[in-house]
């Protein structure tokens, strides 16, 4: 067998060795951590045998506080306590503005877009505080499963924008996760559901969770997941129920706006437990400490509560009723109704999104834990764990995306609810004699006006022969991978001159800004940056020695001529042999060259699973 | 790798036509998705990682084209040698131009209406029935396929494209009216 001549002996090289990989729900309240063992998705404790981790991050002086720790003191440590930090992902000070928070922190503007928030442990960014709060999960799954992840998939609103899912992947990036998939969280729901129940049919997802808002219909067929629309509001959620509980506390006790970091932090907890007693009570007691040190006592009744936050309720059936106009859908072809997130405990809520789908919503799967199992299961299929599996998962974008043109106007290039990946192009020319050069303006949203929607990134197509107004072809292509992020990259036809963006600077962090943040926490860790360059490369190594150990193994010597292996063969022994060393450099280049010697065999590989699959497909109508 | 050169139906496997077997045109898909999937490729090396996404991209733009009954038409007089593009052609049916305009007049007058949402299903009613119409004319186009039959189905598509356009103008208008409530 081509496997055993290959492998040095002694190596281990067995193509479906079980892999640890996990889902990680990184939420705007709570985080969680779920695998897959024995073939069930579960989650995952700590040692204290708590599945959620609050998403609360304190900076002290020498050292981070992630979870219950961080969460006491909240109230007496505001400043250097960070809760709810999903919300100003992929967030400018602007945006955070327009939000309406009353964030309890001190904001830092520095250079780059990205708000930095002044704590006693330094300045941290959002995506620095969810590494945190992801390397606690990580550890603790590694704890638990005894081993180092292979893989993680994280899941993200599915309304979230492509800034806020580049800060998401940015924050995996920095706790040195490998990042298998960004997925949408209403599909991981769907995923914990659909596999548990094996229903096909249509279904809608409502995921109200913390601070976000998601709405998607799908349609189950034969374990395929196909979302037909999504939509949601990605600045809506429990916290902002806690906030209109809080105003209604402060109103009726007298508290004035001014009320210090303090005060806010301990009505917004309490706004929270009245909301969280008012799922099973009837009324609920209010006793707030007020910030003379007296208290106030009154009480909140559900019928009030009801009132306060059906305005909110109402604000998550908009984007419901244009979900279903974008699957070409009524409420009543609906079949299920599947509750997530942790704010659909509110029996208003129940109520509400029941008599919109005309049916009583399933809730059969504790909402706070469904997305990380339904990560968890994706994770084990995506890491290799499951080859046989039939699961697939076939997402949209959630906004449309465009570029700016004439007037201030944006012109859409890729329409909202389209299934990823997907690559489209528009061309566009030059408007003025001999010039040179184009800015390109990318923009993310519905609305007709730039001003209106939400700036990606700007860059400029340059050395672009000079020409009559007109005659440029530049053509403007915009690719959305499979984990919702945009990519683009524009050409002048007639001179071939390519510019290509990864579209993260607005709100994103800059190569080297991640670069020295890695460099700052290895610092800490006594490790510096090319012992991790190192790591990642044989880590790298391994990976592709062992995905082609397993291809050659399973069709090797069907694909290819003694005469073909021969050449992949050395360029294999020569990674397997560099692999251990300590040159990252040279690692690098053996990968390569690897990957150059087996690019025909790579596509040899790919046709033959289309032929397989469209083999299947000829016999299938032989029967009909 | 798919096959580049292949057009749409061949890569599906249908007849190249203007009539698809919808169910089967679904099928196809899923099952060539599930062979080159970025999710099928997510541990593998990088340049796998890419084949599939643009496998499954085409794949993607393919489906979407089949589905999609205009898109499904233009391409099809693509494949047949029309420029669409140099020669949009114009439409000389004057009852055809007559209720464009009584249809967009009804458009404009919606807000005002007593129940705007009523308004809005009753036209969306008669644009979709004047769709089917010409979808059915557009077929028996396709079908005859002499040169004048598809100088006609040209200006089918025309028509299509300005019924295609309204009905996305109400879904805008209704999406403007629930942004209201």
């Amino acid at each position: 067998m081509a496997l055993l001549q290959l492998s040095e002996p002694g190596q281990s090289l067995a193509p479906h060795q079980h892999k640890l990989a996990v889902g990680i729900d990184l939420g705007t309240t709570n985080s969680l951590v779920a695998t897959v063992r024995s073939g069930q998705a579960e989650t995952l404790p700590d040692e204290q045998g708590h599945h959620l981790l609050p998403s609360v991050v304190r900076y002290l002086d020498e050292q981070i506080e992630v979870g219950y720790e961080a969460i006491l003191a909240a109230t007496t440590d505001p400043l250097n306590t960070i809760a709810s930090v999903k919300r100003l992902m992929g967030r400018s000070i602007e945006d955070i503005k327009i939000l309406g928070n009353r964030l309890p922190y001190e904001f830092q503007q520095q250079e780059t877009a990205v708000p930095r928030i002044h704590t006693a442990g330094g300045d941290v960014s959002p995506i620095e505080v969810s590494a945190e709060i992801l390397k606690v999960l990580a550890k603790r799954a590694e704890a638990s499963l005894g081993g180092e992840l292979n893989g993680v998939v994280i899941t993200v609103p599915a309304y979230f924008d492509d800034a806020q899912r580049q800060a998401t992947k940015d924050a995996a990036q920095l706790a040195g996760l490998n990042v298998l998939r960004l997925l949408n969280e209403p599909t991981a729901a769907a995923v914990a559901y659909g596999l548990d129940r094996g229903q096909d049919g249509l279904h809608a997802i409502y995921d109200l969770g913390g601070g976000t808002f998601d709405i998607s219909i799908l349609r189950l067929n034969q374990g395929v997941f196909e979302v037909l629309s999504t939509g949601g509001d990605s600045a809506l959620g429990g916290d902002d129920f806690d906030r209109i509980v809080a105003g209604w506390i402060m109103q009726q006790a007298g508290i004035k706006d001014d009320a210090g970091h303090a005060m806010l932090r301990r009505l917004m907890r309490d706004a929270c437990a009245a909301k969280e007693a008012l799922t099973d009570a009837a009324v609920a007691q209010l006793n707030i400490e007020l910030e003379d040190g007296n208290h106030w006592q009154g009480e909140l009744d559900r019928a009030t509560f009801n009132q306060l936050v059906e305005p909110l309720i109402r604000k998550t059936l908009a984007p419901c009723r244009r979900a279903l106009r974008d699957a070409g859908l009524t409420a009543d072809e609906i079949e299920d109704v599947v509750l997530v997130g942790g704010s659909t405990r509110v029996p208003y809520v129940r109520e509400m999104v029941g008599n919109f789908f005309g049916t009583p919503p399933l809730v059969d799967i504790d909402p706070d834990k469904v997305v990380a199992l339904g990560a968890a299961i994706q994770a084990d299929i995506l890491i290799g764990n499951k080859p046989e599996d039939e699961m697939l998962l076939l997402d949209v974008n959630p906004l449309s995306l465009g570029i700016e043109t004439m007037g201030g106007l944006v012109e859409k290039i890729i329409p909202r609810n389209t299934t990823i990946p997907v690559a489209r192009a528009q061309e566009f020319t030059t408007f003025k004699d001999g010039q040179t050069a184009m800015a390109i303006h990318v923009l993310q949203g519905e609305r007709e006006l730039v001003a209106d929607c939400r700036s990606l990134a700007r860059f400029e197509l340059r050395e672009i022969p000079p020409m009559v107004a007109g005659a440029a072809h530049i053509l403007v292509t915009f690719e959305v991978d499979a984990d919702g992020l945009l990519h683009v990259t524009a050409k002048e036809q007639s001179s071939g001159v390519e510019t290509r963006v990864e579209v993260k600077p607005s709100y994103g962090l800059t190569d080297s800004e991640i670069e020295g943040m890695l460099r700052a926490s290895m610092a800490h860790a006594q490790e510096d940056m090319d012992t991790r360059r190192l790591r990642e490369q044989q880590v790298e190594a391994k990976r592709v020695i062992e995905a082609l150990a397993s291809a050659l193994a399973a069709d090797g010597e069907q694909l290819l001529t003694k005469e073909e292996r021969e050449p992949i063969k050395k360029s294999f022994q020569h990674l397997v042999t560099l692999s251990e060393s300590d040159d990252h450099e040279a690692i690098k280049e053996a990968i390569e060259a690897l990957e150059k010697s087996c690019e025909f065999y790579v596509e040899r590989r790919m046709n033959a699973n289309i032929h397989k699959a469209m083999a299947g497909q000829k016999v299938e109508n032989f029967n009909d | 790798m798919l096959d580049f050169s292949k057009n749409y139906f061949e890569l599906f496997g249908l007849p190249v036509g203007f009539e698809v077997d919808s169910n089967r045109l679904a099928d196809r898909y899923r099952e060539l998705q599930r062979a080159i999937h970025p999710d099928r490729y997510a541990n593998a090396t990088g340049q796998e990682k890419r084949l599939s996404m643009q496998g499954s991209i085409r794949l993607n733009d393919a489906l979407n084209t089949l589905k999609k009954p205009l898109l499904r038409a233009q391409y099809l007089l693509e494949l047949k040698g029309v420029n669409l593009e140099t020669k949009g052609a114009s439409i000389t049916d004057g009852g055809f131009l007559m209720e464009q305009m009584e249809l967009r007049e009804e458009l404009a007058g919606i807000k005002q209406q007593a129940d705007p949402y009523d308004a809005v299903a009753s036209l969306m009613n008669r644009i979709k029935s004047n769709i089917q119409g010409l979808l059915r004319e557009i077929s028996e186009q396709f079908e005859t396929d002499t040169p004048q039959a598809l100088k006609q189905s040209q200006e089918t598509v025309s028509k299509l494209q300005f019924l295609y356009k309204l009905s996305t103008q109400v879904e805008e208008l209704e999406e403007e009216l629930d942004e209201a409530l």
